[in-house]
């Protein structure tokens, strides 16, 4: 094994690098706030002689995702990166890209869609394509930026999965912000991901196939179900993939990770940069005395159901913190948790909590509100507004 | 194998009686040969040949979706090249009018622009036909479509035509042309003339369609010879983007009147004697132009 360089480096830094360890050989890229650094090292490592792949410099998100795709059923090791507008501009083509099961990876900067136009961080743009096929992981940090990129990589690959995945990194929380991170060695990567070579084929004029069939009522639900099946079959593959990531390069992930959760009676879920947030929260109030755990959710595609339920066994009160929200119904986390319990006799109740968005900070006193709100939830059975806004500017609302 | 005898357009593929497309598509194949990859439009030419599990196509084809022929193609080059792969392959990019002219017209410019090597095909029926003949900017003036339809105060399309060629032309690319399958040997002559150009090129081929135009299915091919005659679809080629100095490769002797290529199509038969007069008009300019 290499040794791991230690770096200071922003998170679109540390998704190229993670992306450029994995030796793309195609990338087709447009640049937009906050992922535009991602295109602009990817070039600069193709221009410097360190990374032997090309950019395409398209004219569009929807002609990124477009060449990523042309360039995958070719049979090249293809990402790119976009935010916001970009990948609602790519919405279309991400159902291509899973729909012909062409592993990808895309580095997300999770940022707000408009209007209002907002550059600033939530992960609507990301969730708004939860149903697109894509697998979904989202980062903490900027070295959970960079190792999601290699995992996922190697997951979206697998045989037994071969569908493409996002990787999210908060909007400037992550994207433009300095910190520390274990950059692994080349070699070890190497080890880690063999070369692509696609199991099914590629557009080649020695073996010509027609990608991208019509398909007919007769066929186009066996396609659909054939797809849910390699998402669903995706959950070992990521289990397993994320083991051996920990035995070689020393760091653990999980689709959703505990922490205080064995004996807390109240638990936060969150995803993204505010996990940092509510951990502090969660340190003062059980300095505090009070009974409160957090998850951090790594995996939202496929949806972790078992492991979140199977951490949340005996928890009273569930606050489950959505930096997103679909209108008229609620935020997309909490949706998917309480599908998770429709059938279930004993269940947690779960408090819903839209915070975050459009870049609005979220204070470790917020996190304290959502406990407070949830224990008082479970203790009085007055179970409050469906949807509860968190940090909200009542001036502006007025 | 002798060109003639080449077969990479399958028969049995789900075309109207008389469609130009599946015509252009097996002619231009016999001269591409089997060492390419297409990239194709949703449209009719993708809902003829591709209906799972069936596929009319001996190469290896993709398609995506209805406005990126030339930004998958462009994936596919790319990857060949960066693969070593590229050697010996051309890639085409089919598209309809609606994903060439319209739609796709932001794809197919940043294709040109970066300079791929890469030939475009617009298969040109002057409406989208698969979702049943609607205008597009490809139209002609006065045809009559289900979304520009002839009426009271209608003459159906109130605009010209789009002129795609020049526009890509004016790219900078070193190949252009337009061509027609009326004219077949002028038609595979450019497609050869496409595939060698290092770098993009692009053709227009005129290729009618019987259940749009409603006309016989047995006169597509006569159609799209008026429209060569009479200088309605003027066959022309053009190297680096040179449109002054471009070249006319069919040029009649004499033009027959445009009234021959319009009143066998039924599309155009709300016109007056007085509205094919100024069609006529504008065809005698737009010949002078071209020289002839
Ligand atoms: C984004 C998008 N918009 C609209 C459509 C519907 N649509 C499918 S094919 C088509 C028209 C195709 O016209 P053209 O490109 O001229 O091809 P043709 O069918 O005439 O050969 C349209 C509007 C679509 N598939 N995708
Ligand atoms: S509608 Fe026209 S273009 Fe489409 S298949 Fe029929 S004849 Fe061909
Ligand atoms: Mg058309």
């Amino acid at each position: 094994m290499g040794e791991q360089k230690a770096m200071t480096i922003k998170g679109n830094m540390a998704t190229a690098m993670g992306a450029k360890l994995c030796r793309p050989n195609v990338i087709p890229a447009y640049p937009i706030t906050p992922s535009t650094l991602f295109p602009e090292k990817m070039s600069e490592f193709v221009a410097d002689g360190e990374l032997d792949a090309s950019m395409i410099n398209v004219e569009s998100e929807h002609s990124a995702m477009s060449a990523c795709i042309g360039a995958a059923a070719t049979g090249a090791r293809v990402c790119t990166a976009s935010a916001s507008q970009g990948v609602a501009l790519m919405h279309e083509m991400l159902f291509i890209a899973s729909g012909m099961r062409l592993p990808m990876v895309m580095a997300v900067g999770n940022r707000a869609l408009s209007a209002p136009i907002n550059i600033w961080c939530d992960h609507q743009d990301t969730v708004a394509s939860r149903d697109s096929g894509w697998l979904q992981f989202y980062a903490e940090n900027n070295q959970e930026g960079l190792d999601l990129m290699i995992n996922a990589f190697r997951i979206g690959e697998d045989k037994r999965v071969l569908l493409p995945v996002m990787v999210g990194i908060d909007a400037f929380v992550l994207t433009h912000t300095i910190e520390g991170v274990d950059v692994p060695a080349q070699e070890d990567v190497d080890d880690f991901l063999p070369p692509y070579e696609p199991p099914h084929g590629k557009l080649d004029p020695k073996e010509p196939a027609t990608f991208g069939s019509f398909g007919t009522p007769e066929y186009y639900q066996e396609f659909k179900q054939a797809q849910v099946e390699a998402i669903e079959g995706s959950r070992d593959v990521i289990d397993e993939v994320f083991e051996e990531y920990e035995e070689m390069f020393g760091r653990e992930y999980n689709k959703a990770t505990p922490y205080y959760c064995d004996d807390a009676e109240i638990v936060l879920i969150t995803m993204g940069s505010m996990t940092g947030t509510a951990r502090e929260a969660v340190k003062k109030l059980r300095k505090e005395g009070k009974k409160v755990g957090l998850i951090k959710l790594t995996v939202f595609r496929p949806f972790p159901s078992p492991e979140l339920k199977e951490i949340l066994s005996g928890v009273k009160g569930v606050a489950v913190v959505d930096r997103n929200i679909s209108p008229g119904a609620y935020g997309a986390m909490y949706s998917d948790l309480a599908a998770a319990y429709t059938n279930d006799e004993e269940k947690p109740i779960l408090k819903n909590f839209i915070t975050g968005l459009g870049g609005r900070e979220i204070f470790v006193k917020n996190f304290e509100e959502m406990y407070e709100m949830t224990k008082k939830a479970v203790d009085t059975g007055n179970l409050g507004k469906p949807v509860e806004w968190i940090n909200v500017n009542e001036d502006v609302l007025r | 194998m002798a060109e003639e005898e080449l077969e990479l357009f399958a028969s049995g593929h789900r075309a109207c009686a008389g469609c130009g497309e599946g015509t252009a598509v097996r002619q231009i194949l016999k001269v591409a040969g089997p060492d390419t990859i297409a990239t194709i439009c949703t449209g009719c030419l993708e809902v003829i040949s591709t209906g799972y599990p069936e596929t009319a196509w001996e190469i290896p084809i993709i398609h995506a979706a209805f406005e990126n022929s030339a930004s998958v193609a462009s994936g596919v080059e790319v990857a060949l090249k960066e693969l070593g792969k590229k050697e010996g392959v051309n890639v085409i990019a089919f598209g309809g009018d609606g994903g060439t002219f319209d739609i796709g017209f932001q794809a197919l410019s940043g294709m040109l622009e970066r300079g791929h090597n890469i030939t475009y095909v617009c298969l040109d029926n002057e409406a989208y036909m698969n979702t049943g003949i609607q205008r597009c900017s490809s139209t002609p003036y006065g045809a009559s479509t289900t979304t520009s339809p002839a009426g009271k105060l209608s003459i159906g399309e109130h605009r010209p035509k789009k002129p795609i060629a020049a526009i890509c032309a004016a790219h900078g690319i070193p190949y252009t042309a337009t061509a027609s399958i009326s004219h077949i040997p002028d038609l595979k002559k450019k497609v050869k003339k496409a595939i060698e150009t290092d770098g993009p090129a692009f053709l227009h081929v005129f290729s009618p369609c019987p259940t749009g135009w409603r006309h016989g299915s047995d006169d597509t091919i006569s159609i799209a010879r008026l429209a060569v005659e009479t200088g309605v679809f003027v066959l022309w080629e053009a190297e680096d983007g040179d449109i002054c100095n471009l070249n006319v490769t069919v040029k009649p002797k004499k033009r027959k009147p445009v009234e021959e290529y319009l009143r066998p199509q039924r599309r155009f038969r709300h016109l007056s004697e007085k509205d094919i007069e100024k069609i006529q008009k504008e065809v005698d300019e737009k010949c002078e132009k071209y020289g002839f």
